[in-house]
Order: C-alpha cells, then sequence, then structure tokens
C-alpha cells in the first residue's frame, strides 16, 4: 500500500540521505512538505504513511504536522495565500493589503472562497519585510511589494489557474 | 537596497555583499570575485585550526543571530580532541519580525556562506553541516541547494575538498514555519525531526548539540563574515568597526522608512546614516519610535535613536540591543499600543508551549493588550502587564520568554502616556493612525 | 563528590548530581511537576526555580546541575516569588473546580496552590477549552482541560513503556497531549500514566468517579500475577476494592505497576465471584452450609482413597495459590497417601525433575538487570509476561546493555536488540546449542560432546560474540522455553553457555509462586505423578486449587478428559468455574481476602494480609485446608494462625535464598531436527493468563484481550492456501478448533501463532507441537 507516488518517494529517500545513518526522522519535515505538495494536505493517512516510511511513532509526526504552520491538516482551496500582518509588514501596507485581500475575496482569515480557489490566512514574519507587502502563494511562491494592483493581478491568476481539477 | 533584480547597492562599505547584481550568485561569479580564495589558503598552505580560530578572535567578530556572542571563542569551546562526529550548523532561520538580511546573503551570495561554513568546519574538526533556512523562504531554498550542489561538484564541499585530505559534506534542511527554531536549541530538535522545543542549557551544543554530538550554530551573515575575515586578517576586520565591534553589520530597515531594505554599514554607523540610507523617514514623517535590534527588543524613542550609533555596544547603553539588526522605525501616525498589540499577538503565536511561563503569559500579556487596544482596559492593566511580563522574563527555557516580556516593558516605559490614554479614554491618543 | 549547601545545609552529591537530587537527599522539598526521578529531565513547568549563589536568575532545581561549592536558596524570596508566579501560570488555563474533579484530594496541583495561599486570580479572561479524548478502556482523558503539559505521559510512553503512543500535538497554548488517530492507548504498562500524571487530566476510567480519595483505606498487598511480585497499595472503600496502586519498591516494581496488577481488582467484585459452598446433586448445583460441603468434600476423599489408594488421588495447584495454600494443598496429599501433587500447569517437559541442584529462580536480583551489559533472552513473550523484568531491560539497552533475543516469534519487545534470531519452537533447542559452540569456540572451552556436529550459523556466533564481551551478563529463559517440550534441554543448554560466558542464568519465571511452589514442595517429591503425567494418567479423584484446567494446563484437553472422568473432582476457587465436572465448589478467597506470601522470581517471601473481609461465603483457603485436614484427622493442621502455617513451611522464608539454583545434571543431547509441516507457537496472553484477569471487564477490553486469531507469515499463508481474514481449521491432537487466519509477519516460516487460555482455542492440545490447517 503506497500512499506516496515514486516521484515523491524518491524526493524523500534524497532528503533522508542527507543525514547520517540512522536518522531518517531528520527528513520528517521535508517528507511531510513532499506529501503535502502531492495531496493537498496531510490526511491522517498521509502522516502515518509517512510515520512508516521513516520508522517513527505516528504521534510523533502528528507532533510536527501540527507544530509547524505551514502544514495543512486540513483540506484547503486549491491555493493557499498567506499574508504577513507582522508588525514591519503591517507598517508597509500589509494591513492594507489584507483588507484588500479580505473584501476581494469575501473571505476572512482561515477561510476558504465558496469556489473552493483560494484560502486566506495570516502568516507570522517571513524574513522578507523589506519587501512588504509580502505573501506566500502555496507555501512556495513569495509574491513581494504587493500593490493593490498587483493583489488584484494576483487574484485573478489564481482564481484562473487550475481551474476546477485544482493544482 | 533590494529591489527585486535590480541593481543591488549595500552602501559604499559593504565587504560581504559588495558587487552584488542580483545575478551573479553563481559558484563562478563568486570564484570572479576571489571567493573560495580563503579556503583554499588554509587549504593548500595547511593553516592550523588554532590559528584559524585566532584570527576569528581577533576580528572581534561578535554573532550576528542576536546574541552578539564572540564568535572565535564560541569556537574554541568545541572540543578539539573529541574522537567522533562534531557538527556545524548555520541558522538561516530568520523569522525575528523586521530581519531579512539573511535571506539576501543566501541568494544573491550564497557561496560567500559555503565558504565561510567550511572554514568554520575545518577550524572545529566538523565532518557535516546543515544550513536550516527559514520554510517560508522557498525560492532561497532552492537557489541554496543549487549553490551547495555546484560547490559539491566543483570540490569546495565533499571528502577530500581541494586534495587536502580534509572532508566536509553540508546540506540544507529547510524549516515549514516556525519562528522558535530560530532559538538555536530548537532548530537542533527540529533538525532532528522532532517538534522546535528549545532544550534547557546547559549541556550546551558545544558539548551536546545535533544528536548529541559536540555542535557550533552560528547566523548566516556571521559565517559569511568569516572568508573576508581570513583573507585581509582579524585585524583589518576589527578596524571596520569599533573596538569589541568588529567589522561591518547588514540592517535590515523596516516599516515607515523611504526604501525599506539592507544596509551593510560599519560596526558603530550613525543611526541618522543608516536611516539616510533608507531614504529617510517615508513621506518626510517624523520619526516617533524604533526598535534597534529586531522585535525582541526594547522599542527606543526616536530622539533617543538619533544620538545612537549602531553597534552593540552603542545600542546597549542607550537602552537596547543591537539584537539581529533588524531597525523598525515607525513615524508619529502610529499608536505604540496596536504596534505592540501586533508583536505581542506574535509571542503567543510562536511561543513553543513547553514553558509555563511563557505558553500562558504570553496569552495573557496578548490579552490584555488586546482590550487595552480595543477600549476594554482597566485602570491596574498597565501594573499587570508589567508584573506578568516580569513573571515571564528570565524563568523559562529559552529567550522567547524574554523576548515576549521585553517589547511590553519597553514600549510601556516609553510610552507609556499612549496606554493610559487608551485605559482612560478608551480611544486612541494618535490622531490618525495607519 | 561535589559539596554543596542547600538552604544553609551542606551535602554531598555525585558529580551529574542535580540541584533537586541534592535537596533531595537533605529531605528538602522542591515543588515541581514535570520532573519525575524515573524521567528524562524536560524542566518545562519551571516550579522548582530555586535561587543559586551568582546566578542573576532563579534557576530549575531540576535540571540545574550541581556544581562545587554551589550554594542555592530553595525558599529564598527570589525562589518563593519565582515559583508563585509559576503557579499563577499554571492556574491561569486550569479549570478551578477541584471539587468535581476526579483527581481532587491527591492532586500536586491543587495541593501546591493551597500551600501558597488563596490569591484570587488575576487572570480574568475565558480559559483555554480543550477537548476530550479517548485513549481506551483504562485510561481516561475526559478532563484534558486540566492537562499542564507537564509531558510526564509522553516521557512515560517513551522512555519506560518504550512506545510513544502519546504525544504533545500543536504549539504554544495550544498545545495537547492526544493519541495518534485517536487509537487507544495499548501499552501493557499504561495505568503509570495516571499516577504520574499531576493534575486530574488522565485519570483510571474504571475507578472513575467512585470514590474520593480520602474515602479510601490503604493497605499493602503483592501483586497476585507474574513473577515479579510487584508491591501493591490496595484502596479500599466499604469492604470493597476500590483501587490498586503501585507501593514504590525499588528492588522490585520500582514505582510501576503493570496493568494487570493494576485492574484486575475489577474481577473481585464481578459477577462471577462464587459466594457459597456448592455441591452437585442429580446434576443440580445446590447452595450448602460450610459444614455440608466440607463433611461431604472429606467424605469423598477418604472414600476414594480408601478404595483406591492414595494414588487415585491427584492435586493440581495453581502457581498463583499463596505459598500458604500451596504447602497445606501438599500436606493434604500426601496425608492422604498421594504424591500427585504439583503447580507446574503449564510445563511440558518433566525430564530435569530430580536433576536439578535447587529451586530454580531468575539467576539475579531483579534490581540488578537494569546493569547488565550483556543479556540473551531465550523463547520469551517478553513484554506481556514480565512487564515490569522489560522495562528494566529497556533501561539498561538505554545504558548500552547489548540485548538479544532468542524466541519462536519475532515479538517487539520495545527495546533496541543487538542481535534477534527467530525460529520455530521445535528448532530452538538446535539454535541454542549452535550458540554454545559458537561460544566455546571463541573461548576455546570444551564442546560439549553431544554438540560435536552442531556448526554454528553466522547469528549464533553473533550472539555468542555479543555475550563473550562485556562484565556482567545473563541468560534467561522465559515461559515458552520453560514450556517447551524440550525444557529441560534448553535449560541444560542455557547451563553451558553460562558456563562458557561467565554469564548468570535463570528462568524469568511464570507467575506469582512458581518459585514459593518449589519452596512449598507443591511438586512430587518421592515418584508421584506430575501435572502432565496426572492428566494423561486421569486420576479417580482430584483437587483443584484456584486452577482453572481448561485454561491454565498445558494440555487442556487432556485436563478436561480427565476430569470429566474423574468419580471426585472439588475445585477451590474465588469463582464460578468447572460446574461440568466438579463435585463440589468451594468458595475461597482471592490475594485481597486472605493473608498469605508470594515468593518472586528472585526467591523473595513477600507476605500480605487481607485488605477486605472475604466475600459472601468465601474462606480462606488455608483455613478451609485446615479444616479438612482435622476433618480426615490428619497430621499436621492443628494450627490456629498464619504465622503457625507459616512456621510450618517445609523451607523457612530466610532459607530459600540458600536453596535457590538452575543448575541441572541432565545431559545435553544432539538437538534434534525440525518438526515436518507447521507447528504452533502459544503464547498466554497477559490478560487470559489467570483466573483473575479473565474477569477483568475493563482489562478484557484492551488490545490485549482481542480474540486469538491462527496467526502466521505470509508464505505460511500460502504454502496452507488460506487467506487472511477467512477462518481455518485447526487440528491439534484429539482437539480442532475454528479461527480467523491473520497475517502476521513475525512468525517465522512454518509456524503459526495461536494464544493459548482462551475459550476459542482451548479443545487445542498442547502448546507446542504440530497442528493442521485447513480451510474451514
Ligand atoms: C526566540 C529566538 C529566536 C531566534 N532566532 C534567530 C534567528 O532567526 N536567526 C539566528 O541566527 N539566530 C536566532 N536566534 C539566536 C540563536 O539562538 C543563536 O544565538 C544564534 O543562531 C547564534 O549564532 P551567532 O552566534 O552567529 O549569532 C534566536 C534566539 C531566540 C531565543
Ligand atoms: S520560553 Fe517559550 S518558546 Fe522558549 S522554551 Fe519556553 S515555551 Fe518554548
Ligand atoms: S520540575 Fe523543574 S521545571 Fe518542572
Amino acid at each position: 500500500m503506497t500512499m506516496l507516488s515514486p516521484e515523491a518517494l524518491k524526493k524523500i529517500d534524497r532528503e533522508v540521505a542527507k543525514y547520517p545513518p540512522g536518522h531518517r526522522q531528520s527528513a520528517v519535515m521535508s517528507a511531510l512538505a513532499i506529501a503535502q505538495d502531492e495531496k493537498g494536505w496531510l490526511a491522517p493517512e498521509t502522516m502515518d504513511f509517512v510515520a512508516r516510511y521513516l520508522g517513527m511513532p505516528p504521534v510523533a509526526v502528528y507532533e510536527v504536522a501540527t507544530f509547524y504552520a505551514m502544514y495543512n491538516l486540513a483540506p484547503t482551496g486549491r491555493h493557499k495565500v498567506t499574508v504577513c500582518t507582522n508588525l514591519p509588514c503591517a507598517l508597509q501596507g500589509a494591513t492594507r493589503a489584507a483588507a484588500q485581500l479580505k473584501e476581494r475575496l469575501g473571505i476572512g482569515f482561515g477561510e476558504t472562497t465558496p469556489d473552493g480557489a483560494i484560502t486566506l490566512r495570516e502568516g507570522e514574519c517571513m524574513g522578507a519585510c523589506g519587501d512588504a507587502p509580502v505573501l506566500l502563494v502555496d507555501n512556495k511562491r513569495m509574491c513581494s511589494s504587493m500593490t493593490p494592483d498587483r493583489l488584484d493581478a494576483l487574484v485573478d491568476e489564481l482564481k484562473a489557474v487550475g481551474g476546477a481539477d485544482g493544482k | 537596497m533590494s529591489a527585486p533584480g535590480g541593481f543591488l547597492d549595500y552602501g559604499p562599505d559593504a565587504i560581504i555583499m559588495a558587487g552584488l547584481t542580483g545575478s551573479n550568485w553563481r559558484l563562478a561569479d563568486y570564484v570572479a570575485r576571489g571567493g573560495y580564495s580563503a579556503l583554499r589558503k588554509i587549504l593548500t598552505e595547511r593553516i592550523p585550526p588554532t590559528t584559524v580560530i585566532g584570527e576569528v578572535k581577533r576580528s572581534a567578530l561578535r554573532g550576528r543571530g542576536g546574541a552578539g556572542f564572540p564568535t572565535g571563542l564560541k569556537w574554541s569551546f568545541m572540543p578539539q580532541q573529541y574522537q567522533g562526529d562534531k557538527y556545524l550548523v548555520c541558522n538561516s532561520d530568520e523569522g525575528e519580525p523586521g530581519t531579512f538580511k539573511d535571506r539576501d546573503i543566501l541568494r544573491y551570495n550564497p557561496h560567500v556562506l559555503i565558504e565561510g561554513m567550511a572554514i568554520a568546519a575545518y577550524a572545529m574538526g566538523c565532518g557535516r553541516g546543515y544550513n536550516y533556512i527559514h520554510g517560508e523562504i522557498w525560492e532561497t531554498y532552492e537557489r541554496a541547494e543549487e549553490a551547495v550542489a555546484e560547490a559539491y561538484a566543483a570540490g569546495f564541499l565533499g571528502t577530500d575538498i581541494l586534495g587536502s585530505g580534509f572532508s566536509f559534506l553540508l546540506h540544507n534542511h529547510h524549516g515549514y514555519g516556525a519562528y522558535i527554531c530560530g532559538e538555536e536549541t530548537a532548530l537542533l530538535e527540529s533538525l532532528e525531526g522532532k517538534k522546535g522545543q528549545p532544550r534547557f542549557k546547559p549541556p550546551f551544543p558545544a558539548s551536546f548539540g545535533l544528536y548529541g554530538k559536540p555542535t557550533t550554530i552560528n547566523n548566516t551573515e556571521t559565517f559569511a563574515a568569516v572568508p573576508w575575515i581570513i583573507n585581509h586578517g582579524g585585524e583589518a576586520f576589527l578596524n571596520l568597526g569599533r573596538p569589541n565591534n568588529g567589522g561591518t553589520k547588514l540592517f535590515s530597515v523596516s516599516g515607515d522608512v523611504a526604501r525599506p531594505g539592507n544596509f551593510e554599514v560599519p560596526l558603530g554607523t550613525p543611526f541618522a546614516t543608516l536611516l539616510d540610507m533608507a531614504g529617510g523617514m517615508r513621506d518626510g514623517r517624523k520619526l516617533k519610535a524604533c526598535i534597534p535590534g529586531g522585535s525582541s527588543m526594547p522599542v527606543l524613542p526616536g530622539d533617543v535613536m538619533m544620538q545612537t550609533d549602531m553597534d552593540y555596544d552603542s545600542i546597549a547603553k542607550a537602552g537596547s540591543m543591537l539584537g539581529s539588526g533588524a531597525v523598525i522605525v515607525m513615524n508619529d501616525t502610529r499608536c505604540m499600543v496596536k504596534s505592540l498589540l501586533r508583536l505581542s499577538y506574535f509571542y503567543y503565536e510562536e511561543s513553543c508551549g513547553q514553558c509555563t511561563p511563557c505558553r500562558e503569559g504570553t496569552g495573557w500579556l496578548w490579552r490584555v493588550v488586546d482590550r487595552i487596544e480595543h477600549g476594554q482596559g482597566r485602570a491596574d492593566d498597565i501594573d499587570l502587564l508589567l508584573s506578568v511580563s516580569d513573571n515571564i522574563a528570565g524563568r523559562t527555557i529559552c529567550a522567547l520568554g524574554d523576548a515576549a516580556a521585553l517589547p511590553v516593558k519597553s514600549f510601556i516605559r516609553h510610552f507609556r502616556d499612549e496606554f493610559q490614554h487608551h485605559i482612560d479614554h478608551r480611544q486612541c491618543l494618535v490622531p490618525a493612525y495607519i | 563528590m561535589l559539596n554543596l549547601e542547600i538552604d544553609g545545609k551542606a551535602v554531598q552529591v555525585a558529580p551529574g548530581s542535580t540541584v533537586m537530587d541534592a535537596a533531595q537527599q537533605l529531605g528538602i522539598h522542591v515543588p515541581h511537576f514535570c520532573y519525575h526521578k524515573k524521567l528524562s529531565i524536560a524542566a518545562n513547568c519551571r516550579m522548582c526555580l530555586v535561587q543559586v549563589e551568582k546566578a542573576p536568575k532563579p534557576l530549575p532545581a531540576c535540571a540545574t546541575p550541581a556544581a562545587e561549592g554551589m550554594k542555592a536558596w530553595t525558599h529564598s524570596e527570589l525562589a518563593v516569588t519565582a515559583q508563585k508566579a509559576v503557579m499563577e501560570f499554571l492556574l491561569v488555563n486550569h479549570p478551578l473546580d477541584c471539587p468535581i474533579c476526579d483527581q481532587g484530594g491527591e492532586c500536586q496541583l491543587q495541593d501546591l496552590a493551597v500551600g501558597y495561599g488563596p490569591s484570587a486570580s488575576r487572570y480574568r479572561e475565558a480559559k483555554r477549552v480543550v477537548s476530550h479524548k479517548s485513549l481506551g478502556p483504562l485510561v481516561s482523558a475526559e478532563e484534558m482541560a486540566r492537562c499542564i503539559q507537564c509531558t510526564r505521559c509522553v516521557r512515560f510512553g517513551q522512555e519506560i513503556a518504550g512506545a510513544m503512543e502519546l504525544g504533545m500535538i500543536g504549539r504554544g497554548e495550544h498545545s495537547e497531549i492526544v493519541a495518534f488517530g485517536g487509537r487507544s492507548v495499548d501499552s501493557e504498562l499504561s495505568g503509570n500514566m495516571i499516577d504520574i500524571c499531576p493534575v486530574g487530566a488522565l485519570t483510571s476510567k474504571p475507578f472513575s468517579y467512585a470514590a474520593r480519595t480520602w474515602e479510601l483505606s490503604r493497605r499493602k498487598s503483592v501483586s497476585p500475577h507474574d513473577a515479579l511480585g510487584s508491591n501493591l497499595v490496595v484502596q479500599v472503600k466499604n469492604d470493597r476494592v476500590m483501587r490498586v496502586l503501585p507501593l514504590e519498591n525499588e528492588a522490585v516494581n520500582e514505582c510501576w505497576i503493570s496493568d494487570k496488577d493494576r485492574f484486575s481488582y475489577e474481577a473481585l467484585n464481578g459477577p462471577e465471584r462464587l459466594t457459597a459452598p456448592m455441591i452437585r446433586q442429580g446434576g443440580q448445583w445446590i447452595a450448602v452450609d460450610w459444614q455440608t460441603a466440607l463433611d461431604f468434600t472429606a467424605h469423598a476423599l477418604k472414600d476414594v482413597t480408601a478404595r483406591h489408594g492414595g494414588a487415585a488421588l491427584g492435586t493440581l495447584v495453581s502457581p498463583h495459590a499463596t505459598l500458604e495454600e500451596m504447602t497445606l494443598a501438599a500436606r493434604l496429599t500426601r496425608a492422604l497417601g498421594s504424591d500427585n501433587v504439583d503447580f507446574r500447569l503449564r510445563q511440558a517437559d518433566f525430564r530435569g525433575d530430580g536433576q536439578g541442584e535447587g529451586i530454580p529462580w531468575l539467576g539475579l536480583p531483579i534490581a540488578d538487570i537494569n546493569d547488565q551489559d550483556r543479556v540473551l533472552v531465550i523463547g520469551s513473550f517478553l513484554r506481556k509476561d514480565h512487564p515490569l523484568i522489560a522495562q528494566r531491560l529497556r533501561q539498561a539497552a538505554k545504558k548500552g546493555a547489548q540485548v538479544s533475543m532468542l524466541h519462536a516469534v519475532a515479538d517487539d519487545w520495545l527495546l533496541p536488540l543487538a542481535h534477534s534470531w527467530i525460529t520455530v519452537p521445535s528448532l530452538l533447542p538446535a539454535a541454542l546449542a549452535g550458540i554454545v559452540v559458537a561460544a566455546a569456540r571463541l573461548a576455546g572451552a570444551a564442546v560439549p560432546a553431544a554438540l560435536a556436529g552442531v556448526e554454528p550459523s553466522e547469528r549464533a556466533q553473533a550472539i555468542a560474540a555479543s555475550l563473550a564481551s562485556g562484565q556482567r551478563k545473563a541468560i534467561l529463559l522465559g515461559n515458552l522455553a520453560e514450556q517447551h517440550a524440550e525444557a529441560s534441554q534448553l535449560l541444560a543448554l542455557a547451563q553451558a553457555l553460562a558456563g562458557i560466558t561467565g554469564a548468570r542464568f535463570g528462568c524469568l519465571s511464570e507467575a506469582a509462586n512458581s518459585v514459593g511452589g518449589h519452596v512449598a514442595g507443591a511438586l512430587p517429591q518421592s515418584g508421584g505423578l506430575d501435572a502432565r503425567a496426572m492428566l494423561e494418567n486421569p486420576r479417580r479423584a482430584y483437587l483443584v486449587l484456584h486452577a482453572e484446567p481448561a485454561f491454565d494446563c498445558a494440555n487442556p484437553v487432556a485436563a478436561r478428559a480427565a476430569l470429566d472422568a474423574a468419580e471426585f473432582v472439588a475445585v477451590l476457587s474465588p469463582f464460578r468455574h468447572g460446574a461440568d465436572y466438579a463435585s463440589v465448589l468451594l468458595p475461597v478467597a482471592p490475594f485481597t481476602e486472605t493473608a498469605g506470601s508470594f515468593v518472586n522470581c528472585e526467591g523473595r517471601a513477600q507476605r500480605f494480609n487481607g485488605v477486605v473481609k472475604p466475600l459472601g461465603e468465601t474462606r480462606p483457603a488455608w483455613k478451609l485446608l485446615r479444616v479438612l485436614g482435622s476433618l480426615l484427622g490428619l497430621p499436621g493442621f492443628d494450627f490456629a494462625t498464619i504465622d503457625e502455617v507459616r512456621a510450618s513451611l517445609p523451607i523457612q522464608e530466610a532459607a530459600i535464598a540458600g536453596r535457590l539454583g538452575n543448575g541441572t545434571r541432565v545431559a545435553i543431547t544432539a538437538p534434534a531436527a525440525g518438526a515436518q509441516g507447521v507447528e504452533r507457537v502459544a503464547d498466554v496472553p497477559i490478560h487470559f493468563a489467570d483466573a483473575l484477569v479473565r474477569r477483568a471487564p475493563s482489562l478484557q477490553q484492551t488490545a490485549d484481550a482481542a480474540a486469538p486469531c491462527a496467526r502466521m507469515n505470509a508464505a505460511t499463508l500460502q504454502k496452507l492456501g488460506v487467506v487472511a481474514g477467512a477462518d481455518v481449521r485447526i487440528r491439534q491432537g484429539r482437539g480442532e478448533a475454528v479461527l480467523a487466519a491473520a497475517v502476521d509477519a513475525a512468525v517465522p516460516d512454518g509456524a503459526v501463532r495461536i494464544s493459548a487460555a482462551h475459550p476459542s482455542t482451548s479443545a487445542l492440545e498442547g502448546l507446542s507441537g504440530p497442528i493442521e490447517i485447513t480451510g474451514a
């Protein structure tokens, strides 16, 4: 019963190889990220699979998945948009950007648009404050200096890309 | 200045970030700039590790991650004679609000870090290293992966580097959204595949670090300064700055300035100069307050800041700390209660949850500040905030507890009126905050 | 040694000690929650903050290393201010409704909070809501808002139980203790989490709201289950056992007990108790008074032995019976002219009888287990048969001991194994012989002549090499080895291996009084029949004390046949059973209702008293046997007190140590080739193992009490042409059973694991040997 694709397993193996023998557990964060990229979120079966794959107690995997903010423990929209609203960003327009997103999408933080396109999240410092407003799309793509126009363009893009079949 | 893709200007005195265009990050570019010559020199001339450490000590390089601990001294704590694995770890988990310098090193000059780490590994006899990169800067992580691959391919990493017999295996490890992993022992736990919960010290990482083995952890910028020190000598580095405050420092300037960005200036540069480099106050507003070292450090009033030089000792004298070098600038339209509220929420959100004062206290602080901000403050709330802060500070496993308490105490110390006004009048003292 | 001063008092501690250790040595109590002397240091609760000279901040006593010349104050103003502040934080999110909390009265948080004086909370916000969790039938997690995140339960799982079943998920204020995916906690040591939880978050499910702690009286006792002899505190209210807790004894159970020690008390109050003597008359069971029952029994015994001779009587004693009960049962049997008495009911091989140098035992003090650096465990369902010995081996392994396993199934002992060798039961002697030969070659010692033809495998050499190194070594035989058809050979081989490698060797021992049975002389001494022979050669009359032959005998089929055919069977038991073959049922006291003693695996005799009055018409068995002896006019039964019984023990308690010895004169023979076809591996699951646990409802709901399956590996399944999940018909000897087949990679090729001591498998003959499996 393989829960992840061979490509995903290959990626995980590459991560495992970074650590000394006997320390497969060190790869759990990347394994979960890879699993999430493939599945969209971390279902209990997925975490259980990762646990077995790395030889960890499942609850230890669960601990990790719930400790780090970028793991999705429930399905999200096709895209997840995380806005940093921390103080430096807030001073540079993040509050306005967040408000614009909420209004345009018609949802609050932690919610998903009715069409299932976008889940909006509030994030903490991303280490990119100079480029505020910054937001993260699907954990991996950072969008910087988000003026109102660029925000609108991004929303258009995200609503269009992927379509009904998701990503 | 770091406009995406454009010409990067970190200031005339930059050494780590000198000559960067944003696209000359590859190994060939770095070598063309004279890169990897320090490592090559050490390995070909077989310079003894103790000499390398001595040079770093002479440079008065202090840790750029926040605590400012002398780097050479830290390196000398590693047991030289230890038989068995020793590890070197780079802390690129930059997540302290206001700090965004390590990302620029990683994406625009990754090989200077790799070279610095290889030298450090040689000096301390570490066979393996990990660079722990903040999860949110994924594209930077991918670039770091590419750079490391280049370095392996060119023989600057791996076994028997440059035929010297010295081996160093370096890998990148990404975080996934937890500020606390910037704390060095939380970072080690995270590297081991666990929750990032800080360890009680002692034992310190130099005796019980990654996988229980001797380990040294430094910030990205700390390692990045090392090649220059080896190339030019510790003395020269020290002379760039001030006694006990050697070298240049990257300051991340954010907030109400015209051109937020990173600037690499000699330690001891006046704050006013730095502010100028950042284009001065946005819209010509008045400087009200500044947090000079990242959100965990005490806030200072603008006029105090304007008198202060940017080095460890001067900022300490002014009543704050240089920390990670994140300069958060606030103008006169900013409500200090609202500003603190956002910071308090951050520490509440990011507490790892293991130790009682921080787990329970950060939420308490946030809730009290929240009710003050929202016109529900009570007469004794300011004292309550101070008392709860005192009860957290110094009683936790790691310094996040202090980091949560210090802003509260300093915001109240310098801007008590604003808090009092909120409580008394259930509204903000600042007429029009944004 | 380090010299330091705590609260002005000088103290010396070993390097590596903490300020907490030093304070405890002085008898100074430092308040704490996360610290537990048996667990790793977490230093997360911060309750133990103390003042240390030159330290600007208060430091946690539990984690701060003691240093030469250090001065610390545990109750200075700085310390107490810090402690009070921590207490205030702990109560921020903790419900303040002690009166309705199940932990009320025995809560460390409540105790300390009261100690720091009542202070109105300055925290006026809403408290955190934490959902309750379902952790299975034993541990209640209904009140998780009370959790103070000390992580003792998590660390207990990781470090003591050996499996991380609980974790703390989330972070910050949202941290909570959970089991993954709502699973139950299945550790056989899980109940200890209840004890170590300092608040009312994890509590006992069976005990839930049954009583308040101050209503309970506490009485010491000894566990009647495994051979460790865990020390217990039995808590009683209105003459009813309400709860069982560990009584700390570092030499025996430390501060732990197994779940069966803890929860088997439920059977004591259950509906299956036999509360009045009963006689079968014309196929009907009728309750009678004691006089009638005893007269009837005495008469029948006298009659059978008079008509058929003393040897017509056989006495089967449970190894869970007390020393005193065993002594008197044996005495009665002998006085009636029979030497047919035995407590070794699951043993199959008695060829070692008369060849031993002493009483078989563990071979070393229990506490020494933690300090071994090489251990070979042979034929043991270690974790389930000896939960706390497994725990001690886990601690030894953590300190670097190499523990190796030679067994018939690859059980997960939840401890790192240096080597593990799994082979079908019939090949265990050959495997052990290989290790002996390899060890002899390594040591340059003589190879036992009978093993000349044995060529050690790589695994044998690896295990031998492990045993050849190291200083403190032990070779331990488990229940499967003791119940093995070649048990006497396994013992002889273990003895040889121990001799060559300089190890101690011994038997983990099956039951609470397995060693005591020898002390009591409850086994044939002058040519009488052993437990197996007594059943294979049916007797006219049987006396059955505490045993349930259908579950407790090696061959339940033979046992049933013999008992069915007997003229007279007297069953002495706290429970109603044996109705279909018994002639008389005599209610005797379980361990909580009588005084007695058990001799544990290290030869430690532990006395206990009854903690409640016998239920109904129940009588302590020792009294009943005395009356029987008197009624029969037999010598040796005129005593009035348990102490007089004890004074008449064949071996006095103090003399036991001198009589222990595992040495055997059994000659090693060339090991036989393995059996043809498939053979059975039978474990006796932890919660099927004795009459008490079998009737404890909560234990019966645990994963360990799941109904037996026919477990085999995929290759064996395929070879037999059966599929997992489907029912299969199993034939063993005269017996037959239908069970579901299950795939289990831990079972070696050619073996099928079928648990014993369960109604669904008690029709099968023998705990080992060839079986036939076909699709049902
Ligand atoms: C809550 C917390 C967060 C921290 N975050 C960072 C960080 O993001 N980057 C970093 O280099 N150091 C961080 N530190 C400091 C590290 O613990 C450590 O002191 C540093 O990495 C040592 O490197 P240096 O000596 O080169 O400064 C943090 C410390 C604390 C207590
Ligand atoms: S101070 Fe906060 S972040 Fe640091 S260990 Fe304690 S709970 Fe975790
Ligand atoms: S007992 Fe020391 S911190 Fe909890």
